[in-house]
């Protein structure tokens, strides 16, 4: 099981990535550098959280364009595992692997708070090792964290159970106080039709350790662990 | 040592095009009389316009440190942790598993007063820039902020601009935000004060020195192209504002953080793998301060062709090029054998980079424009010789008086509810919760973050060990207006009373000394008792100086700001599992006041919100008692017999009680405290308000397991400290309960918590964004 983790120029959450799947795996991340063309035969892809080539435009939008990217298209076309977390998400909007878009936050302003998200799903390979309905507390820290789609999207995300994550009160309830960003249907994260592409804006990878507050996070990189190994043995 | 040159230096001929030195062009560039005969000496002759430009700018006091130099040495620099001392990019002290901790503060107030978000972002930039030429990486940024009333549009304006431009800036980067302070009072009008720490890691063994060696090695300018903003601002920070300040708007500069980020990675990159002799940032007065600085401290000189330096703007006269001040630029030397490799280190990163220059053995600033010589300086004149000023200095009258006003009596005589007064209290802009503005922070990237902002101090784990390390800022600038020497100590000791709050050693301390005019009698006496203050309570507490920052000419056509010399204070966790935190956590902790009730009113926010006026004397300061109190709290903290530990200082023992109850929201707890005379005979005769909301120094508030009372105690009458049972933590529904006597005095948790934690954000949404001068 190889997880890579790829460096954009402007990623600031890359090494956390790392730390995070050294902390649920044997093996060692693999580095991958966003001028390179090869994905180095990894088993899942993540495309962490920072302000990628600045981000001047608009989150994820310059990314789309770098050379790894193309290959993580590829990657992600033929089933390969793509996690997208913060940045990540954008820039898998962007390059039309997941529908939608994420738009500056309704406050319009950035915002690095702990939030509670419930998962939504759990037959998906980033949440798999969660049970349904649990409630995490991650934080967040961004400021185009606003997800939008038009309707009929929506619709059609909440009817094939793409909508993984959505952002919620202490109580469990996705209320309109408990939604940080001006999100549609207080989303925090989805995947796209297969399932193989998951877009989050919290950041499970600063969720891990107790000492920093939450473990809560644990579970997405036991997920893709669990989902990507290829010979599961007991 | 300097080489001395056989043969006089030659000597550069005016440039077709440059102004004419004349007396008027002297005085326009800030030097006096005296300070351009000096120049003439060194030279041996009148200076060209480009040199005339390049000693304005490295004698300005922002860069030569004229009227400091002298009143900073009776500072204590030295200490068995202490691995770099000032005159480095930073200084840096041993923290133990071969960790050094990098940091310093440094001010941007002009550059925020015109153009509050990118003269703050810039001040984040620099700062980040001389930690990791050190070689270390950046983990923490901290905020010092002051501003005038937040009633003002103005105000509001700035505060906001300043708080995106830290954030956007800090975020971008990904260092996280986790410290800092915001005062607000009509001191700061026109004046903000805005200072960013940042704190950074390296291998002890492996910290890197800005010294320009090796003659011949190429000196390569890296990151972003030279253009003409920021040019002089050096000598814009060397003077007061004026009605015109606004015109100075191209004096700020513009900053890019994704090009911070890739210089950041690239450098450290190069430093890791020794491909540099030295490194500076290209600060203030740009190529001109980090080229001079890297020979002077090597002995050696150095030559820049400003033909060769890659501009942004065409036609750039030497004169500009050299005093530029372009963000996200750094200057390096490298051996010719290692160049290739750096340039492929720095192609990697899309970073341009150019050979400007080299070092030389003449011990010359030498300044070439292709074939033609500009600027032809000795090093160790322009950067060693800058005039040293110790002004008159001489306390204000005024103030000596304000010293010695009554503070008592309006407090017997306020008819207030006292009740009110503390929600009053709990709002007020400089005590109520910052969390508009840290929750604008990235406060958690880097995965480091053990406790972020809003407690006492800020805790970072120290990567692969069980330390953590603890950051602060701190100063109270009304105190040191009444009573210079006080205000300085009282500085220090906030400072490490907070670090010994959440169970940290205090190591070393970074500051970061805002004043006004120093040519002002009574400003200068400000300094020098401000800083004897600080030296004292630095020796006292074993945490020596080891950079920091002076900025003078805060002043407005209003008048001077509060003398406020902020505090960065770096400690140390043996293991992170020994932390405290500052709320209560369980109903029925027994809750203990470590040292005296007081009841002293003088500078405090509570006389401030009844007179509407700083009056009276700071508080009393005891520096023995300082030292025990941290002693104190490590021991407690090592036997985590401690659930809570929350410094008092503004607004006194009831906001620190009331902050104590507040500080998880999810986890409200009330409490009932009696300051019964018998147990606290000090609370006999002051009036109801001053044992509330007086700030007698050298209080901390923990909350403790009630069995554990007795053995808190014996540990506290060890150290020879007051240690008394104040009451006991409660359900929510308990409400908030002082009783003095036969008074109680009684706040609702829900009321308490929202005047403290919506009072700033009220205030922000009355205007939005719009600029107006209200």
């Amino acid at each position: 099981m190889r997880i890579g983790v790829v460096t954009f120029p402007g990623s600031n959450c890359d090494d956390d990535a790392r730390r995070a799947v050294r902390l649920v795996s044997d093996e060692d991340p693999v580095y991958l550098w966003h001028k390179s063309h090869s994905l180095e035969g990894v088993d899942a892809v993540i495309l962490p959280g920072g302000f990628s080539y600045g981000d001047y435009l608009r989150g994820g939008a310059i990314a789309r364009f770098s050379p790894l990217m193309s290959e993580v298209v590829e990657f992600a076309e033929s089933g390969g595992y793509v996690l997208g977390i913060c940045n990540g998400f954008q820039m898998l909007c962007e390059a039309h692997l997941l529908p939608g878009a994420l738009m500056k936050n309704d406050t319009l302003r950035f915002v690095c708070k702990h939030v509670r998200i419930r998962v939504e799903q759990t037959d998906t390979p980033f949440t798999c090792a969660y049970e349904e309905g649990r409630i995490l507390r991650t934080p967040i820290a961004h400021s185009e964290g606003g997800y939008v789609a038009d309707a009929e999207t929506l619709d059609r995300l909440e009817a094939d159970g793409r909508v993984v994550f959505r952002y919620v009160d202490a109580g469990g309830v996705a209320s309109e106080a408990a939604n940080p960003n001006g999100s549609a249907r207080n989303i925090a994260g989805i995947t796209n039709e297969r399932g193989n592409v998951m877009g989050m804006m919290p950041h499970p990878e600063r969720a891990m350790e107790s000492i920093l507050g939450s473990t809560d996070g644990m579970g997405v990189f036991e997920s893709l662990m669990r989902a990507a190994s290829p010979v599961v043995t007991r | 040592m300097t080489p001395v040159p056989v043969n006089p230096p030659p000597v550069p001929l005016p440039r077709p095009g440059d102004p004419k030195v004349t007396p008027a062009l002297v005085r326009e560039h800030g030097l006096s009389d005296d300070e351009y005969r000096r120049v003439q000496d060194i030279l041996g002759r009148e200076p060209t316009y480009t040199e005339l430009g390049v000693f304005s700018a490295m004698w300005s006091e922002h860069c030569g440190y004229k009227s400091s130099r002298l009143v900073l040495r009776g500072l204590p620099t030295d200490g068995p942790h202490v691995l770099q001392g000032p005159g480095e990019n930073a200084g840096a002290v041993d923290v133990g598993d071969g960790y050094a901790v990098v940091f310093k503060i440094e001010s941007h107030n002009h550059p925020s007063a015109v153009e509050p978000y990118q003269g703050a972002a810039t001040g984040v930039g620099g700062i980040l820039r001389d930690i990791f030429t050190m070689g270390a990486r950046p983990i923490a940024m901290l905020d010092s902020l002051r501003f005038g009333s937040l009633d003002k549009g103005r105000n509001r304006y700035l505060f906001d601009g300043v708080v995106r431009g830290i954030g956007d800036y800090g975020n971008c980067v990904g260092i996280p935000t986790v410290a800092g302070e915001v005062y607000f009072d009509d001191a700061y009008e026109a004046n903000p004060l805005v200072n960013a720490m940042c704190v950074g890691i390296a291998r002890a063994d492996s910290l890197v020195r800005a010294v320009a060696s090796g003659v011949g090695n190429p000196v390569l300018a890296v990151g972003s192209r030279t253009g003409r903003d920021g040019i002089h601002g050096a000598t814009f920070a060397s003077e007061e504002l004026g009605d015109d300040t606004q015109d100075s708007r191209p004096q700020v500069q513009v900053g890019d953080p994704f090009t911070e980020k890739l210089l950041l990675e690239a450098t450290l990159e190069l430093l890791e793998r020794g491909l540099v002799v030295a490194i500076q940032d290209m600060g203030a007065a740009g190529v001109t301060s980090s080229a001079s600085e890297m020979a002077a401290r090597g002995g050696t000189g150095i030559e820049i062709d400003v033909a060769r330096v890659p501009v942004r703007q065409a036609a750039m006269t030497p004169y500009e090029i050299l005093l530029s001040e372009s963000q996200e630029r750094m200057l390096l030397v490298a051996e010719p054998k290692n160049e290739a490799a750096v340039r492929e280190v720095l192609e990697k990163w899309d970073l341009e980079a150019e050979v400007v220059g080299r070092v030389t053995d003449d011990g010359q600033f030498r300044v070439l424009e292709g074939e033609r010589l500009v600027a032809n300086i000795p090093v160790t004149g322009l950067v060693n010789e800058c005039p040293v000023y110790d002004h008159p200095a001489l306390e204000s009258p005024a103030v000596a008086e304000l010293r010695k006003s009554d503070t008592r009596t309006p407090a017997a005589q306020d008819d207030a509810a006292p009740s009110r007064r503390w929600r009053d209290l709990l709002a007020a802009p400089s005590i109520a919760s910052k969390r508009w503005v840290y929750e604008q922070y990235d406060t958690s990237v880097g995965t480091r973050t053990v406790r972020g902002p809003g407690g006492d101090a800020a805790i970072l784990r120290l990567d692969g060990t069980r330390r953590a390390l603890a950051m602060t800022t701190d100063c109270n600038g009304r105190y040191v207006y009444l009573n210079p020497k006080r205000g300085g100590m009282i500085a220090v000791c906030e400072a490490a009373r907070n670090l010994a709050c959440v169970g940290a050693r205090p190591l070393a301390i970074t500051n970061c000394l805002n004043f006004g005019n120093p040519e002002k009698p009574e400003i200068y006496h400000q300094f020098k008792e401000a800083v004897g203050g600080m030296g004292d309570a630095c020796r006292a507490l074993g945490t020596p100086v080891t950079g920091g920052n002076v900025s003078f000419y805060n002043e407005s056509p209003t008048g001077a700001v509060y003398p406020t010399p902020v505090v960065g204070m770096i400690g140390v966790i043996e293991d992170f599992d020994h932390a405290v935190t500052s709320g209560f956590k369980v109903e029925g902790d027994a809750i203990l006041l470590l040292g005296a009730v007081g009841g002293e009113l003088g500078g405090s926010e509570y006389l401030k919100a009844v007179t509407g006026e700083v009056t009276g004397n700071a508080p009393a300061v005891d520096l023995e008692s300082h030292r025990r109190l941290v002693e104190l709290m490590l021991s407690l903290a090592e036997k985590r017999w401690l659930h809570s530990a929350h410094d008092c200082a503004e607004g006194g023992l009831a906001v620190a009680l009331a902050e104590s109850a507040i500080r998880d929201p999810e986890l409200s707890l009330g409490f009932s405290v009696d300051l019964d005379p018998a147990t606290f005979p000090e609370s006999e005769d002051a009036p109801l308000p001053a044992l509330l909301f007086g700030e007698t120094q050298g209080r901390i508030v923990v909350s403790a397991e009630p069995a554990a009372v007795e053995s808190i105690a014996a540990e506290a009458e060890r150290v020879g400290l007051p240690c008394r049972r104040l009451g006991s933590v409660t359900a929510k529904e308990n409400g908030l309960q002082i009783a003095v006597g036969t008074q109680v005095v009684r706040l609702g948790v829900e009321e308490a918590s929202s005047a403290y934690y919506d009072s700033i954000p009220a205030r922000m949404e009355r205007t939005g964004r719009a600029e107006d001068s209200g």
